[in-house]
């Protein structure tokens, strides 16, 4: 049994300007252990589904419409409250993008940072104060003794987001789901934090969500990637056949679109078109008003996930009959 | 934070001085004077009184002898009320408005707090709806409505209550509530707005991340930060509580402040009108100051400027 299963999650938004497909019929499944990332421009829906399976999702104005999160058995979407509170925290943990805002200013880092263990566990506070202070040593603050009794505008980005990382593992946790935790920070704290968090992957044995739109920062980390357009999951593969032979015009596009993978000198290349409008319907394959490969077809026909090649899944139409090679 | 406490004294002085050398010469060009209504008074008899009182001296002397006084604590003898001095009348009356003050403010701030609170909740449903527009008629409606419309109720129809006087602890209740009632609705629409703020942050999504219960969350996540504006205010809040209202004292008979600071004016009572705003400008100096040392204790942010 995966650890984490989600099929056909669907959350929108009803906005003023009408109802906002923000996860549209996304299904996949997370090992025990694994690192699976989750890249997409903004709006492509990849916060909106991790917060939809944490229960996170202010509503209104947000709904979720329907789908099954199923995490060790429990069905995340309609379980108790009560059940799901005791597990987000203690068994899904997670690290959000903003280390600046996420932290609360008014208490302090020591309160903040034991409160899931003070949440979840029979713990003296003594004891769980012991344990955030080991916390904090193990994700490189120094003199976290000292220090943690500090307030979080005493710290900077990096440091801040160090302490939302040893907060979120302090309950060793089944699995992270990391929600663009480097982009808040600086380059050189950007390596040290993906670091970070694979070590106390290899400790924990937890499985691992990453949310970025940075394909490097996915490539060097994940063992699986899944790649989001519009509210949807276009492509689907272990890492290396997703980067190197990619099976969705989307996917390829975005490649193109790294300066670095590039010969010097040559244009940048940019994908023509904007990202859609999710408060419209989209019939057939929203990316196909920006696709170089799109036929008829694209626009009018359903668009499924598809396996395309071994433990690789395409949502392109044309790919999924052989048309194109992208 | 005892240096902070000198500076800000220190820097009262000159406040309490403009105050009153304004107050003392706005008055003074107030036609009329504290011996005009007097019935029985013959020119001679009145220009006996005047000179008793130093008022047929040049205006800017009697402003020297004033601040003289000043100088020495005293606030000088009453116009109006013969044989009893400023200091003394205010120090008779005070205690009365103070406890009054204090209850009108519990309730205050027990009622809006929570109708608060529970607003900012669930914004635009019901639980919103519903306080929120209480709120906004504990706004509009003014106390000499409120009060006699309590008195009908709770003390006429119901008998609960004496319809006035301030002699039995259950003669507190009804002049309390009337007193509080703006305030209550204020704090409500204070609290909710602030609550509403500190519960769209993202810290408060890390608390519920974390697994927070929703009391949690508003108990130690979101307070802190959802009351710093009911704390600032609190201080001219308080300030005009315990002061007194001329309106809720007349309703329900009680000896207490308000009346002296309205009817000072229409005396033309010097002293007595120099001695109520400067009463009220200690006050507010002192608990906006008060008002700054919590604010500093709720925001560790503000410790270090």
């Amino acid at each position: 049994m995966p650890l984490l299963e989600l099929s056909n999650l669907r959350t929108s938004f009803h906005t003023r300007h009408g109802i906002v497909r923000a996860v549209n019929d996304v299904s996949f499944t997370l090992e025990k252990g694994e690192t699976l990332g989750i890249v997409g421009e903004s709006g492509s829906g990849k916060s909106v589904t991790c917060y939809s399976l944490m229960g996170l999702i202010p509503q209104p104005p947000g709904r979720i419409e329907g789908g099954r999160v199923v995490f060790d058995g429990v069905d995340l979407l309609c379980c108790k409250p009560e059940q799901l509170r005791r597990i987000r925290g203690k068994r899904i943990a997670m690290i959000f993008q903003d280390p600046m805002t996420s932290l609360n200013p008014y208490i302090r880092i020591e309160d903040q940072l034991i409160e899931p263990l003070l949440i979840h566990e029979r713990i003296e506070y003594t004891e769980a104060v012991k344990r955030g202070i080991a916390a904090l040593e193990e994700v490189g603050l120094p003199d976290a003794a000292k220090r943690i009794r500090s307030y979080p505008h005493e710290f900077s980005g990096g440091m801040r987001q160090r302490v939302m990382i040893a907060m979120a593992l302090i309950t060793k946790p089944d699995l992270l789901i990391a929600d663009e935790p480097t982009t808040a920070v600086d380059v050189t704290v950007q390596a040290q934090i993906l670091e970070l968090i694979k070590r106390a992957q290899r400790q924990l044995g937890m499985a691992v969500m990453l949310v970025s739109h940075d394909l490097g920062v996915v490539s060097g980390f994940c063992d699986r990637v899944q790649v989001m357009y519009a509210g949807r999951i276009v492509e689907s593969a272990k890492t290396d056949s997703l980067f190197h032979q990619p099976q969705h015009p989307y996917n390829r596009a975005l490649q193109n679109s790294i300066p670095a993978l590039q010969p010097k000198g040559t244009a940048l290349y940019t994908i023509p078109g904007m990202p859609p409008d999710l408060s419209r319907p989209l019939p057939g394959c929203a990316f196909a008003p920006r696709c170089e490969f799109a036929a008829d077809k694209c626009s009018t026909g359903e668009i499924v996930l598809k396996e395309v090649a071994p433990d690789h899944r395409s949502a392109c139409l044309r790919v999924q009959q052989a048309e194109i090679k992208v | 934070m005892l240096r902070f406490i000198a500076k800000r004294f220190v820097e009262a002085i000159p406040v309490l001085f403009i105050v009153a050398t304004i107050t003392f010469f706005l008055m003074k060009a107030a036609p009329g004077g504290p011996f005009d209504t007097e019935k029985a008074t013959t020119p001679e008899i009145k220009a006996q009184l005047e000179a008793q009182y130093g008022l047929n001296k040049p205006v800017f002397q009697q402003y020297l002898d004033y601040m003289g006084q000043l100088l020495h604590g005293d606030l000088g003898p009453s116009f109006k009320y013969a044989g009893w001095s400023v200091a003394e009348l205010l120090a008779g009356a005070f205690p009365v408005s103070l406890e009054l003050g204090c209850y009108a403010l519990a309730f205050a701030l027990m009622l809006g707090l929570i109708a608060g609170i529970i607003a900012s909740l669930r914004p635009n449903s019901l639980n919103d709806y519903i306080p929120m527009g209480l709120a906004t008629l504990g706004i509009c409606l003014p106390a000499f409505v409120t009060g006699p419309l309590l008195i009908l109720v709770f003390a006429i129809t119901l008998g609960w209550y004496n319809t006035s006087g301030w002699d039995f602890p259950s003669d507190r209740v009804l002049p309390s509530i009337t007193l509080g009632l703006y305030y209550t609705a204020y704090i409500a629409r204070l609290t909710r707005a602030g609550m509403l703020e500190i519960l769209s942050q993202d810290f408060i999504r890390t608390a519920r991340a974390k697994g927070a219960t929703e009391w949690r969350v508003v108990w130690k996540h979101s307070l802190r930060g959802g009351l710093l504006s009911v704390v600032s205010f609190l201080g001219p809040a308080i300030s005009g509580l315990v002061t007194g209202s001329l309106v809720v004292e007349t309703i329900f008979q009680i000896p207490g402040l308000g009346r002296f600071f309205v009817m000072a004016g229409f005396n033309r009572d010097y002293t007595m009108v120099m001695g109520t705003v400067l009463f009220y400008a200690v006050l507010i100096i002192v608990l906006n100051l008060l008002v700054d040392i919590i604010q500093v204790w709720l925001n560790p942010k503000l410790r270090f400027d």
